[in-house]
């Protein structure tokens, strides 16, 4: 579990941490975009070195944005393949039957690569500075006008926040759980395909079973402390815009526009 | 079978909810046929020993001997099968270890998991629910939908259904009321003293550990700070009351009798010892 | 003073049940007593706190809270007078954060926030709290968390609070934590105080005890009255108060104390006269 860098928080009070939850989520989702926009080395260049530039003005170390790489690592490396091997054109340093590595194979393998690790290095910025829950809110705040359709956007955040708020809860249980079924005699994690998910069961049940009573508790208390549901409700939890996030919105615009001059 | 400590200490890896209630450098022994009580606010480390006692968890440094079992740092973890059969844990909340469809087939789950042919298992099953005092017809019964003292109950048979030698008991009567605690607490004695159960308890009631153990362990901060007899440990109020960890009701009334004037050899433990002691000091004592 | 809580008649079965939980339930509790309310698992107890404040319907009699009697009309407004912390210190934590969980409840009844910075703070301050304002509930002890639940009622600023078993899950420094701080609250802010319990501490400190046993009242008294029954109590869902279980060793040794309930330093008192008449 400690591995898992995408999804986790690092708390900290540099400026990336300090900008508005739905500026870094809609700056996050408009970077990635405009990464497709790069198309040569200059351009990849500029996408590179902005990138870093916030990594570093996040104060987060880059071991854990490298860390965040290494679960996709595969994925990455057959994709940038499958460019090297089969984008024709330039001149061909080798081939064997239908398969070549030519010139264009090469640079395209490394531009693909340049994408990959810099959507993950993005996405990974956006959760390692912001908190879940102010990501909810995000989320909450950018679907607010489908409420105008009759999404209920205000109960699904409020969904959200509860499972958010209960994830370690949860987690907690499990470790109990499993701890009281290994010393029944289960091991977990070994065996065959079979064993092993023979073995989840005593760990499911328990844990549904758990989750079903949470729910019941949880309804009754939000009832007793008057949750009627709906919109007519006040937020104790407002998000509010600053100078940063001008300045933010102005920095994406610059560099749209750079790229632009600079790719081919 | 005894469980012995050798300077063990154990670290939770960093940035988990759990750091910093680690253990410090214990050494002990747990005798077999002993009852041993462990005392403790929360978070001293009596959870994180507990799971040394079946080898849930393996200590950083140190070794922890379980009957002829020696576990390291680097035992791995296969084969601890054997070991786990002996020692039964009843964690805090055991009810929310049940899953089966039938009270019997819970219980027989762990003595099947240690190779007990199922029949076997069921014959255990039966007896076990008779000796944690639950009625016959509740084996073909889905656990779930017995009371919450119902299901520990069933719990705690599932757990003695694997027949271990030590039974390691986590707060086993939290959320009871009154008249099921005392129950389950004599259930607990009777099986230690009738059948030579090992028993080791957590509790934060005084009295219990008063009324039943024959050792306290006193943990804070992850080390264990006093070991001795209820009566060695309870000697000391003072020490008590600056960790936080009170007295006997007997002990404390005995404190405040002794205020007025009253006096005792020893601190007594329990009310009747209290009243022994009281006799000849009220002028009732050519009357026993 | 007016009554906080008035019951007539009340009767509840849950469905599917052979016999009724509550049945001809009648009792009045005056506006700012403390009272205990005990019986053993099963006795209907919790049922009855959530007949108070309508999370469960009344099949038949009355219930009137703070004035109001309860209807579906009046449900959300006798909601807003009585606060219940129930026993799950997780179970009952709905915000993410210490302050949001506070705000839950003002937030439900629309408070405008400015209002509710102040009522949240003033909260956390009154169950000395507002240095966890922004922790996360993985992060605070049981106590901490039913402090956090109290503080979610204070800021609603009931009449009466009912404890639902609110201390049978904490250790024992957190239930006297709790313990002396609903007794603070309760002079600070004249609360009526309902607390279901098997504590025999958190009983004694009541203005009066209800004794609930299969759907029934059996019996309304002082702790000393209802203490008297001593042996007998571990059946009525208590345990057996300390004096008492002395008294009964003493008097196996023919020893005979005098009737009635003593209390610790009554019987300090008894033990101490016997010994100077020796």
């Amino acid at each position: 579990m400690d591995k898992l860098i995408l999804g986790r928080y690092i708390p900290g009070d540099s400026m990336v941490h300090r900008l508005d939850p739905r500026t870094k989520l809609m700056a996050s989702f408009y970077y990635i975009a405009i990464i497709f926009l790069a198309n040569n080395w200059q351009s990849y260049l500029l996408m590179f070195v902005a990138t870093m530039v916030m990594i570093m003005l996040s104060k987060v170390k880059l071991s854990f944005f490298l860390r965040g790489v290494r679960p996709m690592i595969w994925l990455i490396m057959f994709t940038v393949a499958l460019q090297i091997f089969f984008t024709k054109g330039g001149h061909t340093y080798w081939s064997w039957g239908w398969l070549a590595i030519t010139q264009f194979g090469l640079t395209n393998g490394a531009f693909i690569f340049m994408r990959f690790v810099l959507i993950i290095f993005i996405s990974t910025l956006l959760t390692l500075t912001t908190q879940p829950l102010s990501l909810a809110d995000a989320v909450e705040s950018l679907l607010k006008p489908l409420r105008v359709i009759h999404v209920p956007v205000t109960e699904l955040a409020l969904v959200l926040q509860i499972a958010l708020r209960f994830v370690p809860t949860l987690m907690d249980q499990t470790t109990k759980i499993m701890n009281a079924q290994r010393a029944r005699g289960v091991d977990f994690g070994t065996g065959n395909l079979f064993q092993q998910m023979k073995a989840v069961v005593p760990l499911l049940i328990p844990l549904f079973v758990d989750s079903f009573g949470i729910a019941e508790d949880l309804a009754t208390a939000m009832d007793a402390r008057g949750y009627q549901g709906g919109d007519n409700r006040t937020k104790y939890r407002v998000l509010q815009y600053h100078r940063s996030d001008a300045t933010a919105a102005i920095v994406m615009v610059a560099l749209t526009g750079l790229l632009v001059f600079l790719r081919a | 079978m005894d469980i012995t400590f050798d300077h063990v200490s154990f670290t939770y890896q960093a940035g988990t909810p759990f750091a910093g209630d680690g253990l410090k450098d214990i050494s002990t022994t747990i005798k077999g046929g002993d009852y041993t009580a462990i005392i403790g606010h929360t978070g001293s480390g009596k959870s994180t020993l507990l799971q040394h006692l079946n080898a849930l968890l393996k200590p950083t440094s140190g070794t922890v001997t379980i009957g002829d079992r020696e576990i390291t740092p680097e035992t791995n973890n296969k084969n601890l099968k054997p070991l786990r059969q002996k020692v039964g844990m009843v964690f805090q909340f055991a009810e929310n270890q049940l899953f089966e469809q039938t009270v019997e087939r819970d219980i027989a789950f762990g003595p099947m998991n240690f190779g007990v042919p199922e029949k076997d298992a069921k014959a255990l099953a039966a007896q076990m629910v008779k000796l944690v005092g639950l009625p016959d017809d509740i084996l073909q019964q889905s656990p779930f939908d017995l009371s919450g003292g119902q299901m520990r109950r069933v719990a705690i048979a599932g757990v003695l259904a694997m027949q271990p030698e030590i039974l390691v008991l986590d707060e086993p009567t939290a959320g009871l009321d009154p008249a099921g605690r005392l129950e389950m607490m004599t259930m607990f004695k009777k099986l230690h003293d009738e059948q030579g159960l090992t028993i080791v308890l957590v509790t934060h009631q005084m009295d219990d550990v008063a009324d039943y153990a024959d050792r306290v362990l006193v943990m804070e901060h992850g080390a264990l700070v006093r070991q001795g007899t209820p009566r060695e440990i309870f000697a000391d109020p003072d020490w008590l009351r600056q960790k936080q960890l009170g007295l006997p009701k007997t002990t404390a009334f005995a404190e405040r009798l002794q205020k007025l004037g009253f006096t005792f050899d020893q601190m007594p433990l329990t009310a009747s010892e209290l009243a022994d002691d009281l006799m000849p000091q009220i002028g009732g004592g050519d009357r026993g | 003073m007016a009554n906080a809580i008035d019951i007539s008649h009340l009767k509840y079965s849950y469905p599917e049940a052979t016999k009724p939980a509550l049945n001809d339930v009648s009792f009045v509790v005056p506006a700012g007593e403390w009272w205990a309310i005990i019986g053993h698992n099963g006795s209907g107890k919790s049922t009855l706190a959530k007949n108070i404040n309508g999370l469960l319907a009344p099949e038949s009699g009355s219930v009137t809270v703070a004035g109001m009697p309860l209807t579906e009309q009046t449900v959300w407004d006798i909601r807003a007078k009585v606060g219940i912390v129930f026993q799950n210190p997780d179970n009952q934590f709905v915000g993410a954060t210490v302050a949001d969980d506070v705000a839950f409840g003002l937030e439900n009844r629309a408070v405008p926030r400015d209002e509710m910075l102040t009522r949240v703070h003033d909260a956390l301050v009154a169950v000395n709290m507002q240095d966890f304002a922004t922790r996360e509930p993985a992060r605070l002890s049981g106590g901490q968390k039913q402090r956090v639940a109290i503080a979610g009622i204070v800021a609603q600023r009931p009449d009466i609070i009912i404890l639902d078993e609110a201390t049978s899950m904490l250790d024992p420094a957190g239930r006297l934590e709790i313990i002396d701080l609903i007794k603070q609250l309760r002079q600070q802010q004249s609360l009526t105080v309902l607390s279901i319990t098997h504590d025999i501490d958190e009983a004694a400190g009541a203005d009066h005890v209800l004794l609930l046993d299969d759907g029934q009242v059996k019996e309304i008294g002082t702790p000393a009255e209802i203490f008297q029954h001593g042996e007998a109590l571990l059946q009525l869902g208590l345990d057996v108060p300390y004096p008492e279980k002395l008294k009964n060793a003493l008097a196996k040794r023919g020893v005979h104390m005098p009737a009635g309930y003593l209390d610790e330093e009554g019987l300090a008192k008894a033990l101490w006269t016997l010994h100077s008449t020796m």
